[in-house]
């Protein structure tokens, strides 16, 4: 056997696979966070929702219409794309114009709410999502086992990855795109419907957390808080690789799972922390993130001067607030108390 | 196609509470190159801004080629047929060259092909493939009108094309304006420096305090240059 530093190199290469998976993970979600930053302007708070979403979508197709792994894996980021658009035309678009903390709120709010629901019809114990069959077992590579469906997640992820990547910087549909996370007033001026592409845009980060969730079940089980759990991690990728950097998530979300795999096993202690200690250091060091460019920051600024103070009717205040403290009190009577 | 592209009445607007364009009226006819001339803040940029719906408060009428297009939703006035060339030319940084030239969609049948528009400003083949943040202000301005041309557009709204750049630039913008009226575009074209305008436009609108207060043609420019240089003189004594 052969020994590095100490470690035997199967733990080594063990806790480096383990890694990759979790970067795997890491870089689809922040990806999608990246992209819907770039031209939104939102932190989405409700992206790990989203990727438990795609795991529950997959687990009712699979138990209720009998679609399998694969079709799942095609259907669910189309679904869970398509509700993300609804809902930015629905709520998101309309926090546009004010501050940036009401889109944070809505988020958050609506990150509840998804999960809230799941909860309610599920459970928290978890749901099983079975490994396909052509993915079951896997190869003895001698130094290690390498199970096939973790290394499916792996490829899969990074071809998904690469495949935005290149959707985003070599086609036109992205050069729109690009332009309109730099300038938006100015691309509307030549005639490109920006509230579509918005849309779109949201539309695609969902897909890609949904993409996530149904890459996961398998693994982690088809839990209401997997997302959450995975959610705090993502946004420190997204800060060290830099808000709305495409290259950075895909680096980031990589590399930090394998340096958290190294760390469980140079110092198992800090694995827990590691992300978060290097993203104090990137922060104190480069507060852009690794690929970041001071562009974000002045096209936040642009949009700072079309921020509108929110004003609702007196009437829609009186309805609203009174729709909210009736479902308040009758909510008990009819929903179990999950919390 | 009308002979007034286009056609602005009493247009009012908004930054918040305050109130920029004060009642504005002006046109261009077909093939016709006008300025709108006046000193900082008399409401030049706003004018084209508000054509381009990018005002969020306006009143008023602007017809393009015949069609109102006050309410329309700001994506689509472009199509109307209309180029706008913003004052700092917007050129994208995260954009090659190439891309920044070919992200606006077609909005008209008047195109210069890619050829055409290098021929114009050869200094842009150079820079083909370099990123819209590595050029020069000059090259920025040609890459702002090539960019406009490639659409179509029949109607071309520039901002101070030649603010800021040097003289043998400026003489190669001129010619550019130049030849497109010459291909029968309309345009219109903002400036403070009224002795270029002159070299290049049919008729003159004044602007001050948000309003059009005079309008001349370019024959009676030449004869009033006085006149003119009352007006728009003053921005030098404030500036300085």
């Amino acid at each position: 056997m052969i020994d590095i530093l100490g470690i035997p190199v199967q733990v080594l290469l063990g806790q480096l696979m383990l890694g990759l998976i979790n970067g795997a993970f890491y870089a689809t979600l922040s990806l999608g966070l990246a992209v819907i930053f770039g031209l939104l302007n939102i932190i989405n708070f409700a992206h790990g929702a989203l990727y438990t979403a795609g795991a529950f979508v997959a687990w009712m197709l699979l138990n209720y219409l009998g679609i399998n792994y694969w079709g799942a894996l095609l259907l669910v980021p189309i679904v869970v794309g398509l509700l993300g658009m609804l809902l930015e035309w629905l709520l998101l678009r309309r926090t546009y114009r004010m501050d940036h903390l009401y889109g944070l709120l809505l988020t958050f709010g609506l990150a509840l709410v998804i999960e809230g629901a799941f909860r309610q019809m599920y459970g928290v114990s978890g749901l099983p999502y079975s490994i396909p069959q052509a993915l079951s077992g896997g190869i003895n590579l001698g130094f290690m086992y390498l199970p096939f469906y973790r290394a499916w997640v792996i490829v899969a992820s990074l071809l998904v990855c690469l495949g935005v990547w290149l959707l985003i910087e070599r086609t036109r549909l992205g050069a729109n795109l690009r332009a309109a996370t730099e300038n938006p007033a100015m691309v509307k001026a030549f005639g490109i419907n920006v509230p579509v592409l918005i849309r779109l845009t949201y539309g695609l980060g969902v897909a890609l957390a949904a993409f996530a969730g149904v890459l996961a079940a398998p693994i982690y089980q088809v839990n209401p808080l997997m997302g959450s759990n995975l959610i705090v991690v993502v946004f420190a990728v997204v800060v060290i690789g830099g808000m709305g950097s495409i290259m950075g998530a895909i680096v980031a979300g990589f590399g930090l799972g394998i340096v958290e795999g190294l760390t469980k096993v140079f110092y198992p202690e800090a694995s827990n922390f590691i992300i978060f200690v290097i993203m104090a250091i990137v922060l104190l060091l480069k507060p852009a993130g690794l690929f970041g460019r001071p562009l974000q920051v002045q096209n936040s600024m642009a949009a700072e001067a079309l921020r509108q103070p929110v004003a609702l009717s007196p009437a829609l205040r009186w309805f609203g607030g009174g729709l909210l403290i009736l479902l308040a009190l009758l909510g008990p009577l009819f929903l179990y108390p999950t919390f | 196609m009308t002979s007034t592209p286009i056609e602005v009445s009493d247009l009012h607007a908004w930054y918040g509470e305050s109130h920029v364009l004060q009642g504005v009226s002006f046109n261009a006819h077909s093939g016709e190159v006008i300025t709108i001339l006046g000193r900082n803040g008399a409401g030049k940029t706003t004018t084209l801004r508000s054509i381009m719906g990018m005002l969020p408060q306006r009143q008023g009428s602007i017809r393009i080629h015949g069609q109102e297009s006050i309410a329309l939703a700001d994506y689509r006035i472009a199509r109307l047929g209309i180029g706008y060339c913003p004052e700092e030319r917007a050129i994208f940084r995260s954009l090659s060259v190439r891309e920044n030239l070919m992200l606006p969609p077609r909005v008209g049948a008047s195109a210069l092909s890619v050829e055409d528009i290098l021929a114009l400003f050869p200094n842009l083949q150079e820079r083909w493939t370099s990123g819209g943040g590595n050029l020069s202000g000059g090259e920025q301005q040609m890459l702002a009108i090539g960019r406009i041309l490639r659409t179509g557009a029949s109607l071309i709204l520039l901002d101070e094309p030649t603010e800021g750049l040097a003289p043998v630039i400026v003489q190669q913008i001129g010619a550019a304006i130049r030849a497109l009226k010459e291909r029968g575009l309309t345009i219109i074209l903002v400036e403070q420096n009224f002795r270029f305008a002159m070299t290049v436009a049919d008729r003159h609108y004044v602007m001050e305090n948000g309003q059009v207060v005079d309008q001349l043609t370019n024959t009676e420019a030449r004869q009033h240059t006085e006149r003119l240089r009352q007006v728009l003189g003053r921005i030098r004594g404030n500036r300085q």
